[in-house]
């Protein structure tokens, strides 16, 4: 068998320029997200509806700051950016976790994935190429939300609680803001790579996110609180907070690395499993 | 071209595929034939990488499927199963894969012509027929101007029309030199198809040879003699090492003896003959009793057992 193996490597059309290019790969990729409409409506209606509830919920906060208990009233005074990048997060945080799941399960569910792996066929490229343009895509648009929910909410606190992009720590939450939805799509995508079935991997992620993630801060103890901060989405939101509290177990970019560790392990189990499994 | 080498299958304790060997050669039509179950998609899955084999190899020109560095440039492919994106354009769709390949705008186009579905081409995959569907999956085999095809069940949902049109389409591939490997459980659509035949049941090699050769194997020859002197005859003929029955009309038929020289037997003995007729087994029946004792899912044994 590897007496045979040379001729068509050296001369077939095939093989003629080396590898396909990674570059060929994203563009690729690119096209599959593009191409779907589903998905290019989805993260219009995120940006907006994320900027609709950011503004609608500062509104609400200032209208009814006089009935606010003061203990809340001073944690929006100590983090106006955390404040305005929190409420409109929950909403973009879900959609994320969903279109994540969807770009790579929706080629399990409809059979196009063996399309990709033909003309693929060692595989991790096309993991690798297709978590790299769903960052990137979503990490813009994260930005264009946390910086378009913060300028809008700013404005709506000033009178309350003022806070300047130039302030200590807000840029870095902004900024941060993006790069946490863009992980969360990761985390996402690399669930959805695992788990293979739509809707069982939505199920999953947005329960683990949503449900368990929040749990765990029941749990009691010095153990309790540790497995709680490092959870993924809670370590992660670290980033988004404009000053650290008493008690916080993780600062901003300690969170978001043990975030990036764990979609790491997940994408890397993804990966595994991608090249060992049949189609 | 194609090669499989002891190629194993397992699936939990089924074996799928069995110690296949078998080579698909440039410049003809090679049918992969089996009925259902027999492990025609699984084999085909095999050589294009998409499962990975227990045992043996599986190549093209003597490389991996999965060590190809374009692999759509060196064998096309249609599977069996849809593998399109139903919210994604036929036009997008094969853009995607072209460009994993570097391959351009202007190929795509072409393919899309070459299959007829230029008028359909920006739609949603989703809403396609079966038939346009698999039109579409022939584009994508197309795309990357391979030196190979595999084709699974191509025919599967086309009206005749759409027949005709794969078949003389996959004798021009062939025509230009290229090694096309289609799968079918039909005989008769390979028998009209196909220059050479690779037959499989549950998972084994049944036969490897040329169209012309399986149909002269298989449909035994047999000659209905009606007579009135049936009895004389079939005496006569059984001296000479023919095999005689009886049909049920009190007709001989004749196996071992071709027509003319039955016919000049019974004319030396003076024997008189009202029809002479030879007879060919259909390929459909010839198939099915070569692989009856093959077959996975035998809707006549519910008593065996069923699946598994």
């Amino acid at each position: 068998m590897s007496a045979a193996t040379a001729p068509l490597a050296a001369s077939g059309p095939a093989t003629g320029e080396g590898r396909q290019g990674f570059g060929h790969l994203m563009l690729s990729e690119w096209t599959k997200i593009r191409s779907v409409r589903s998905t290019v409506w989805s993260l219009a209606i995120l940006i907006v509806l994320t900027l609709v509830f950011t503004a609608l919920f500062m509104k609400m906060g200032i209208a009814n700051w006089d009935k606010t208990s003061p203990a809340q009233q001073a944690e929006m005074r100590l983090d106006p950016t955390g404040t305005i990048l929190g409420s409109g997060i929950l909403l973009s945080q879900l959609a994320v976790c969903v279109l994540g799941v969807m770009a790579i399960a929706s080629e399990y569910s409809t059979g196009m994935i063996r399309a990709s792996l033909l003309a693929v066929p060692r595989r991790v490229p096309v993991l690798a190429a297709k978590a790299t343009v769903f960052a990137l895509l979503v990490g813009a648009v994260g930005e264009v939300t946390a910086f378009g929910s913060f300028f809008l909410g700013a404005p709506i606190l000033h009178d309350k609680a003022p806070v300047a992009l130039g302030d200590p720590g807000v840029l870095r939450a902004v900024v941060g803001c993006g790069l946490y939805l863009a992980l969360l799509g990761l985390f996402a995508l690399a669930a959805g790579a695992v788990i293979r079935h739509t809707a069982a991997s939505i199920t999953a992620v947005v329960g683990f996110v949503l449900v368990i993630t929040p749990m765990t801060d029941l749990l009691p103890g010095s153990a309790g609180e540790h497995i709680h901060a490092w959870m993924p989405t809670q370590a992660g939101f670290m980033i988004t907070q404009q000053h650290a509290r008493a008690g916080d177990l993780l600062g901003p970019w300690q969170g978001l690395g043990v975030f990036a560790l764990w979609t790491a392990v997940l994408l890397a189990v993804a990966a595994v499993q991608l090249r060992r499994r049949d189609a | 071209m194609i090669e499989a080498k002891n190629l194993t299958k397992r699936y939990g304790d089924k074996t799928a595929v069995n110690d296949l060997s078998f080579t698909v050669e440039p410049g003809r039509v090679t049918g992969f034939l089996g009925p259902n179950g027999a492990g025609k998609s699984t084999t085909m899955r095999l050589l294009l990488g998409l499962d990975r084999p227990d045992a043996g190899t599986a190549t093209v020109g003597g490389v991996p499927y999965r060590d190809l560095a374009r692999p759509l440039r060196v064998v096309g492919a249609l599977l069996e199963a849809r593998a399109v994106h139903t919210g994604r354009s036929a036009y997008d769709h094969l853009l995607c894969l072209a460009q994993t390949q570097g391959i351009g705008r202007r190929r795509v186009g072409e393919v899309i012509e070459q299959v007829g579905l230029a008028s359909v081409a920006r739609k949603r995959a989703g809403g396609f027929s079966l038939g346009m569907g698999q039109r579409l999956g022939i584009a994508a085999a197309l795309l990357g101007d391979p030196a190979a095809l595999v084709l699974d069940e191509p025919v599967n949902g086309l009206d005749p029309e759409g027949i005709l049109w794969i078949r003389n389409l996959m004798k021009s591939l062939a025509a230009e030199g290229r090694a096309v490997f289609v799968s079918s459980h039909l005989m008769n659509e390979m028998a009209v198809t196909a220059d050479h035949l690779i037959v499989i049941g549950r998972g084994r090699l049944v036969a490897d040879c040329s169209t012309e050769e399986f149909i002269e194997r298989s449909t035994e020859r047999s000659v209905l003699v009606r007579t009135p002197d049936g009895q004389l005859l079939a005496e006569l003929l059984e001296r000479q090492g023919a095999t005689v029955t009886r049909t049920d009309d009190g007709d001989l038929d004749v196996t071992g003896l071709q027509a003319p020289r039955i016919a000049e037997l019974a004319a030396a003995d003076g024997l008189v003959l009202h029809e002479l007729s030879t007879r060919r087994g259909s390929l459909e029946e010839a198939f099915m009793e070569l692989t009856k004792d093959a077959v996975e899912y035998d809707a006549g044994l519910p008593a065996a057992g069923g699946v598994k």
